[in-house]
């Protein structure tokens, strides 16, 4: 249980500088990651170009650029009411994932690094459980149960079960970081008078940044692809998220290949600006439970 | 708020007397107890803890969800669970991709490792791109793949048709669709593992393979009695990934196959879902979700208990 947020894994992290390599190595380096690297990348340009093509176009040339560019295939899309409410959709049950997961679990995690109560290890214990096993396991019960709270086709009904999954790995990342933090800060704040809910909030949260948005990050992207929850609890198209959506989209138009790709390839679009744009914390963060 | 921290810094000094200064000066336990505590413990017991305690209660009864469990079955879910061809398949299933990640996965994420952490330009840019199918939604990359496999109109198709030949459609044939299956499994996640490879490579002691260089060992030597024994730990928490992920496998299968043909891409919990959710087998479905949860807590306690003691 080292604690990876001082240690997160860095993707542009330089190398130690070694000896300079010979040309024979670096030839076959360079032939091998651009082996790999083709095999990643080209079904994701093939269907990002697939949405420019015509049906015909596709079945005899789905490598090489449309012949005619159909840009009608993704500005209908993009204007298209669907698009934006899905998007819309899971960027609500995203956000409202995050925060309620971010407060809860770093508020939960405070008692457990420095209120010494009866109980704590076991409490801390009793919400590791949540860490072995995944939501599917109880989809069910929990189906009953939203239901029988009334949530069922709300929002409420897809958030309340991703933060309750998530607490588990959030309070031991938050716990962790806490406890990393100097004592000599405590016994300052203590003997300043302060107590825990000022200590909380004036100086564990602020200091609090690179863990609150690794769990951020896990908890965003997990609500944001997140699959089998929003199709269990939700029935009505016009609440669907996007991972939803876009099996109701192929659904309506199974053999058009170029709407479905041109849809496919404006919902991971964002994922993919964002990636590049911010890769350091993404990486950082979805590797750092991982490496807990 | 630096002269406290002087002040602090001569009184912690004595180490022992610090606990009691401690509990005597702070002031109201009880609120942040009572404030802090019950949101995560409510949210987590109401929808984590209580369905898993009704799943094995439910798995007990033939009940369609509606009214009150009545029925009361004993042991004769199970019973059905384990005689469904369906589920042997998924168990099978959930093996093989176990199988093909120890095997395949991650060697080559361990391989890939060991190349983009040498001193080459555009090593963090191969890095991004391996990493990138790892962010995409397991819809998507359903759904890109079943694009690819198509027998018409994919990438595969195309292939085929340039040589003049008839394209298969491999997620349609029942002795082709899993491997497919476990294609898109290793395109998806084998840039996560070689980012764990990548931080294990990085906490190598650089002087202890010096050494090994001045003994005169060659670049496989060096790998084989150095690199590789040091990263045990890492090999072992990927292996422990790749059967955790395994056991959860179900956003993937659904736009790719669904399950079939035939039930021969089932997993756990495609199996959970459509023969326990869409049936609204309450009963059945609580079964095979008790199954699965004695499987995952099964699999990770004992990798951990005989793997993972030393890490």
């Amino acid at each position: 249980m080292t604690d990876t947020a001082i240690n997160p894994i860095d993707a542009a992290k330089a190398q130690t500088p070694g000896r300079s390599l010979r040309f024979g190595t670096k030839a076959y380096l360079y032939t091998c990651l651009i082996i790999v690297a083709a095999l990643v990348v080209i079904p994701l340009v093939t269907t990002a170009l697939g949405g420019f093509k015509t049906l015909g176009d596709l079945r005899g040339n789905a490598f090489g650029l449309p012949s005619t560019w159909m840009v009608s295939n993704y500005s209908d899309i993009l204007f298209s009411q669907r698009y934006w409410l899905q998007m819309g959709n899971s960027l609500l049950i995203a956000g409202l994932t995050v925060f309620l997961t971010l407060a809860f679990a770093a508020m939960a995690a405070f008692t457990f690094a420095h209120v010494k109560f009866f109980g704590s290890q076991f409490l801390l214990n009793y919400f590791l459980i949540g860490l072995m096993f995944p939501a599917a396991t109880a989809i069910l019960p929990l189906f009953i149960r939203i239901r029988d709270l009334g949530l069922l086709d709300t929002y409420w009904g897809v958030v309340l079960p991703q933060v309750a999954f998530g607490l588990g790995m959030s309070i031991l990342l938050f716990r962790n970081y806490f406890r990393s933090l100097p004592t000599e800060l405590f016994d300052a704040a203590f003997v300043d008078g302060a107590g825990y809910l000022r200590f909380f909030w004036h100086i564990s949260l602020p200091l609090s940044r690179p863990i609150i948005a690794t769990v951020g990050i896990i908890s965003f992207v997990g609500s944001w692809n997140s699959y089998i929850l929003p199709l269990i609890m939700l029935n009505s198209e016009s609440k669907y998220p996007w991972p939803l959506g876009i099996m109701v989209y192929r659904g309506e138009f199974s053999t058009d290949w170029q709407l479905i790709l041109a849809f496919i390839t404006l919902t991971i679009l964002p994922t993919v600006i964002v990636f590049f744009a911010a890769q350091k914390h993404i990486i950082a963060g979805l590797t750092a439970g991982a490496v807990k | 708020m630096t002269e406290t921290v002087a002040a602090t810094g001569l009184s912690a000094g004595t180490a022992l007397s610090r606990p009691k200064v401690r509990r005597a000066r702070i002031r109201g336990k009880w609120p942040v107890l009572v404030l802090f505590l019950p949101p995560a413990l409510l949210l987590f017991t109401v929808f984590v803890i209580l369905p898993m305690g009704e799943a094995a209660w439910y798995s007990f009864y033939n009940w369609n969800g509606y009214g009150l469990p009545t029925e009361w079955i004993g042991w004769k879910n199970y019973e059905l669970i384990f005689r469904q061809g369906a589920f042997r398949n998924a168990l099978v299933n959930n093996g093989l991709i176990i199988l093909v990640s120890i095997c395949i996965q991650v060697p080559l994420a361990l391989w890939l490792a060991t190349m983009v952490t040498k001193h080459i330009k555009g090593a963090t840019f191969f890095r991004l791109i391996f990493f990138l199918p790892y962010v995409l939604a397991d819809v998507a990359a359903g759904m890109i793949w079943r694009f690819v496999y198509d027998g018409e109109f994919g990438l595969v198709a195309n292939i085929y048709h340039t040589f003049g030949l008839d394209a298969p459609f491999w997620l349609a044939d029942k002795n082709a669709a899993f491997s497919a299956v476990l294609g898109v499994i290793v395109w998806k996640y084998f840039g996560f593992h070689m980012m764990l490879f990548i931080a294990g490579l990085q906490a190598i002691d650089k002087s202890v393979l010096e050494a090994a260089d001045i003994d005169g060992a060659t670049g496989w030597q060096k790998f084989r009695r150095v690199t590789l024994p040091l990263l045990g730990s890492t090999v072992r928490l990927s292996v422990f990934f790749a059967v955790v992920g395994s056991l959860q496998l179900f956003d993937m299968i659904m736009p790719l196959t669904g399950g079939g043909p035939s039930n021969s891409t089932q997993t756990l919990v495609t199996f959970l879902y459509s023969f326990g959710v869409m049936r609204m087998q309450v009963g059945f479905g609580s079964a095979v979700g008790v199954v699965l949860f004695v499987i995952c807590v099964t699999l990770a306690f004992s990798y951990k208990r005989i793997f993972m003691k030393n890490d």
